[in-house]
């Protein structure tokens, strides 16, 4: 007689999936005994300040570092042409999106530059302090150039175009049409419309951009300790265009204060700094300061979109459209691109609906305001604030619910498979099961009442829902199939050591989510030992498989399904050789509690340890034909689907306000499907500190350019972000719809909080001022724009 | 570059150093100490990454010249980590995940540690305004807040299990 044996590896006995294990490398960080780049010191070791543009538009005419050069500690003064020799530029396109153009970007710009804060040159020297001190001694003539501005304009015959080869400041344009649009707009009992504005913000990780290059000119070696999302692109990016061999380029990565997408693209100043190790032969360390940052981290979610919507009176919905534009400033960025927002926004807008009908058009225009890129849920804030914003707008127009409307036009859970408007498949989502739990968790009927009766006391509350879709576990059709050498296979190495105990080498990033907590779950139970047993190497291109790293939320449900295969395959491999020493079948072992057992009873018959030494130590009494493999790697690439779409619901009860304009948030839900759960304590602070950064573009952030391209808000002073204080408890809810794309089923969780927070603020902050007809669509909502709308301050003061 | 001899008590070593008159107290500790758990995030006293602890009360190590720390007792989170002193603060924030990448973690308990010597009663509000000095950007402070609110109850169960 025989047990049933178990149904898949969640079933299996010490089985991790699904549990809340404490990360075991969070207790380094909490006693401060983390290795940040900074924290990082190599002998002979330099460091460089860069001189940036103080101008948004302006010709260098000439660079004086005389004065600098006499400077104590000064070892060079570096200008963009003499760097030039050393270093290649770029161009950031990709094939695939068609049309889209770029210019020639160099690491210290040559002749011209082309924002504020753009570097010009760079300085050299024993300390930090030294090479800020002779920075500030470096005279460059300028010749200010007029500026392109206002993205609404860049594209209009009489403004300047930045780079006078590509014709004209258009980056790309998409269009899209799908169903029969013009008839479903014409049919529609209703058409409703609005212009959403989405602010100009940024990632404002807590540790700055780092990097510390390190060439050694004996080997011809290059290592870079970096805080990248993405090891393996930065080893390639830094070979290529310093002309080294790729492997000669080691990148190594060890803890990383906070990334959200920022860090997963090159800059011109962290390749100037490894060209400058090249030229000087030493070690140089960049560490952006705070202002630097704001000028030179990439900036995202700059748009403006003109949406439709058209619906019939008991509020079905019929077709969105939109038209969006958005400004990228004035290049591309390498290697990822900056159409990849606008592309997005296109691609989701509309997500969770089974209208019929769908027209976008997006426009990607070049500005002299510092580059845009990838910040955390690519494109979904701004579809979402779009696509609720509308059903809302909608909802109140036709005096339905704003949960009932949903309700009637969400994408039915048993619809599936489902091809999206644009064009995209949906495996499985799970929208109404979703809004339903949401309704539920947040006892929606009695925050209504409960907001009724406040609003007879002139209290305004409010309450917002969001849907939204996901984009996760990309396939290649992001960057791959667009000539980019990112990599969307992911893999794992896993090897037994003689004490039993397991080392996990993966190609997926840690940056604080947790990835080495849920690789070690998902080995020890692939392999069948205790968490005490595995360690977990990430972020070293020498040491780890070939991989793509951490975005668009991969990491569990690709570098996860790559480290179960690979402990799937070294389990059967251990099994084989106990099998020999125990002369058994295989099949009728496992591993359990790092102890091999016979599968039937749970008998203990061999501990790991044992089978490690004899393998290692004493393989002459092994039979002779038995060659252990214990040494096991496995890759993973999603092929399934372009992405693998989840999707979830938030839920914003806030309070506004009327005399202050401000805005008090209450509490804030969130219900998301991330299919597998591997560690839900991890999934909800993901998902936490995802609504938070989305909340913060909805309430706060914002970096405000003047009319000369000045950023006028560069400080963390003068930046908000959210704070403790001001923050809502967050209550997070789950439905599991696993990916059959994967033996693990994991999708992604690391955009939804940013992806809907925004829109169900939005949506919130205009419930709770319906009685007062004002309803305000251009993020963020600050005091100021609250008071605006209610007439209560007046417009243009300064 | 003008140049004073301080003497300081760091983490309960006593030390005699030259320093530049200019230098801040955070450089002070990561550059010349090594001490590298306290981190700069902005410089100018916003984000809180650089909290340590002086005579006992939180500062901003970007805020202070380490000439000023001259005959004070400074206490860092590798200190503070191995007194033992904050011990039930790393656990709890260990249990409740108060922390994604760490970097705003030690001044975080710097803080924290500061608010649970000297406001035991704290209730949530309580907590989220004293720690509001200190940027978070991965967790939403929800568990941050869990975290402490769960060390300030059970040292309030301890001081009145013991008859305080």
């Amino acid at each position: 007689m025989s047990s049933a044996p178990p149904v898949s590896f969640f079933d299996r006995p010490n089985s991790y999936i699904g549990r809340t294990v404490p990360r075991p490398n969070a207790k380094k960080l909490l006693q401060g005994r983390g290795t940040y780049v900074d924290d990082i010191t190599l002998p002979r070791m330099t460091h460089v300040v860069f001189v940036r543009s103080p101008h948004a538009h302006a010709k260098i005419i000439g660079i004086d570092r005389a004065a600098a050069q006499e400077m104590p500690g000064v070892i060079a003064i570096v200008t963009g042409p003499e760097l030039a020799k050393v270093i290649t530029p770029w161009v950031g396109v990709l094939t695939h999106m068609k049309g889209l153009k770029s210019a020639p970007q160099h690491a210290l710009a040559i002749d011209r530059a082309c924002w504020q804060g753009e570097a010009v040159a760079a300085v050299v020297a024993e300390t930090r302090a030294e090479a800020e001190d002779a920075a500030e001694m470096v005279v460059v003539e300028w010749e200010e150039l007029p500026a392109v501005v206002d993205m609404e304009a860049a594209l209009d015959a009489s403004t300047p175009v930045i780079h006078p080869e590509l014709g004209d400041n258009l980056a790309f344009r998409r269009e899209l049409v799908t169903g029969e649009v013009d008839a479903a707009f014409a049919a529609a009992d209703h058409v409703f419309e609005e212009v959403y504005h989405t602010g100009r913000h940024t990632g404002v990780c807590l540790e700055p951009r780092a990097v510390l290059a390190d060439y050694q000119p004996a080997e011809g070696k290059l290592v870079a300790y970096q805080a990248t999302q993405a090891p393996h692109m930065i080893q390639n990016l830094l070979a290529k265009h310093l002309n080294l061999t790729e492997s000669d380029v080691r990148v190594i990565c060890k803890d990383v204060g906070g990334s959200f997408g920022i860090k997963v693209h090159i800059y011109p100043d962290e390749m100037a700094t490894a060209a400058l190790s090249v030229l000087l032969r030493r070690p140089v360390k960049f560490i952006a300061d705070r202002l630097e940052s704001f000028v030179t981290d990439i900036h995202a979610r700059d748009h403006r979109i003109k949406g439709r919507i058209a619906v019939n009176t008991d509020g079905e919905i019929l077709a969105f459209e939109i038209d969006d534009r958005t400004a990228i400033g004035p290049y591309s960025v390498y290697p990822r691109t900056s159409a990849v927002e606008a592309n997005q926004v296109v691609n989701l807008v509309g997500g969770p609906y089974k209208h019929k009908a769908y027209r976008a058009s997006t426009e990607v225009v070049f500005q002299n305001k510092n580059v845009t890129c990838q910040y955390r849920a690519v494109g979904h804030p701004v579809a979402c604030a779009v696509t609720e914003g509308l059903v809302d707008l909608a909802a109140r127009k036709l005096g339905i619910d704003p949960a009932e409307i949903r309700r009637r036009n969400l994408i039915p859970d048993d619809a599936y498979p489902y091809t999206g408007l644009a064009g995209l498949p949906y495996e499985s989502l799970s929208h109404h099961a979703s809004l339903d739990k949401l309704l539920a968790l947040m006892d929606y009927d009695g925050l209504r009442a409960e907001q009724a009766e406040l609003r007879k006391c002139g209290v305004y509350r409010g309450i917002g829902l969001a849907s939204f879709i996901e984009v996760t576990n990309p396939s290649s059709a992001f960057y791959g199939i667009g000539g980019a050498r990112i990599s969307s296979q992911d893999g794992c190495t896993i090897r037994l050591d003689p004490t039993g105990t397991i080392i996990c080498a993966t190609g997926v990033t840690e940056q604080g989510q947790g990835t080495e907590a849920i690789i070690a779950q998902i080995a020890a139970t692939a392999v069948g030992v205790t968490m005490e047993k595995v360690r977990v190497i990430t972020g070293d291109t020498d040491a780890t498989p070939y991989g793509g790293g951490t975005w668009a939320s991969r990491g569990a449900g690709i570098g996860g399904e790559a480290a179960l295969q690979a402990g799937k395959a070294l389990r059967q491999n251990i099994l084989a050789v106990a099998a020999a020493m125990l002369q058994a079948a295989p099949e009728t072992l496992d591993i359990r509690n790092g102890t091999v057992v016979d599968a039937d009873t749970g008998n203990e018959r061999l501990p790991l340890e044992e089978i490690g030494r004899v393998v290692y130590f004493r393989p002459d009494t092994l039979p002779k034909g038995l060659q252990p493999e214990f040494v096991v790697t496995r890759h993973y690439v999603q092929k399934d689907y372009p992405f693998v779409f989840t999707n979830g619901i938030q839920g914003s009860y806030l309070e506004v306000d009327t005399e202050t304009g401000f805005v008090t948030l209450l509490k804030h839900w969130c219900v998301e499907d991330c299919g597998t759960i591997i560690n839900p304590q991890l999934v909800d602070e993901q998902i936490r500190g995802g609504v938070v950064q989305g909340l913060g573009g909805a309430l706060f952030e914002h970096c405000i350019y003047d009319d000369r391209g000045q950023l006028v808000n560069g400080s963390m002073i003068d930046y908000l972000v959210p704070m403790a204080g001001e923050m809502p408890d967050i209550i997070v809810g789950h439905v599991v719809s696993p990916t059959a794309s994967s033996e693990l089923g994991a999708k992604g969780a690391g955009e939804a909080g940013t992806a809907g927070a925004p829109a169900a603020v939005m949506n919130a902050i205009n419930d709770a001022l319906r009685p007062l007809n004002v309803s305000l669509t251009a993020q963020p909502f600050t005091p100021e724009s609250i008071l605006l709308a209610l007439g209560k301050v007046q417009a243009g003061r300064k | 570059m003008e140049q004073h001899d301080i003497n300081v008590i760091v983490n309960g070593q006593k030390l005699r150093r030259r320093v530049s008159a200019r230098q801040h107290l955070i450089d002070f500790l990561r550059n010349e100490l090594s001490l590298t758990g306290s981190h700069l995030g902005c410089e100018h006293g916003v984000c809180g990454a650089c909290t340590i602890q002086v005579n006992g009360t939180a500062v901003r190590g970007c805020l202070m010249l380490a000439v000023q720390a001259d005959g004070a007792s400074v206490d860092t989170i590798e200190g503070l980590s191995d007194s033992g002193a904050i011990a039930d603060l790393q656990d709890a924030f260990h249990k409740h995940n108060a922390l994604q990448c760490g970097f705003c973690t030690p001044g975080m308990l710097a803080t924290a540690a500061e608010l649970v010597e000297q406001h035991p009663n704290a209730d949530r509000e309580e907590i989220r305004a004293h720690i509001s000095g200190n940027y978070c950007r991965c967790t939403g402070y929800h568990a941050i807040v869990d975290a402490i609110a769960t060390v300030l109850d059970a040292r309030r169960k301890a001081a009145g299990g013991s008859g305080a």
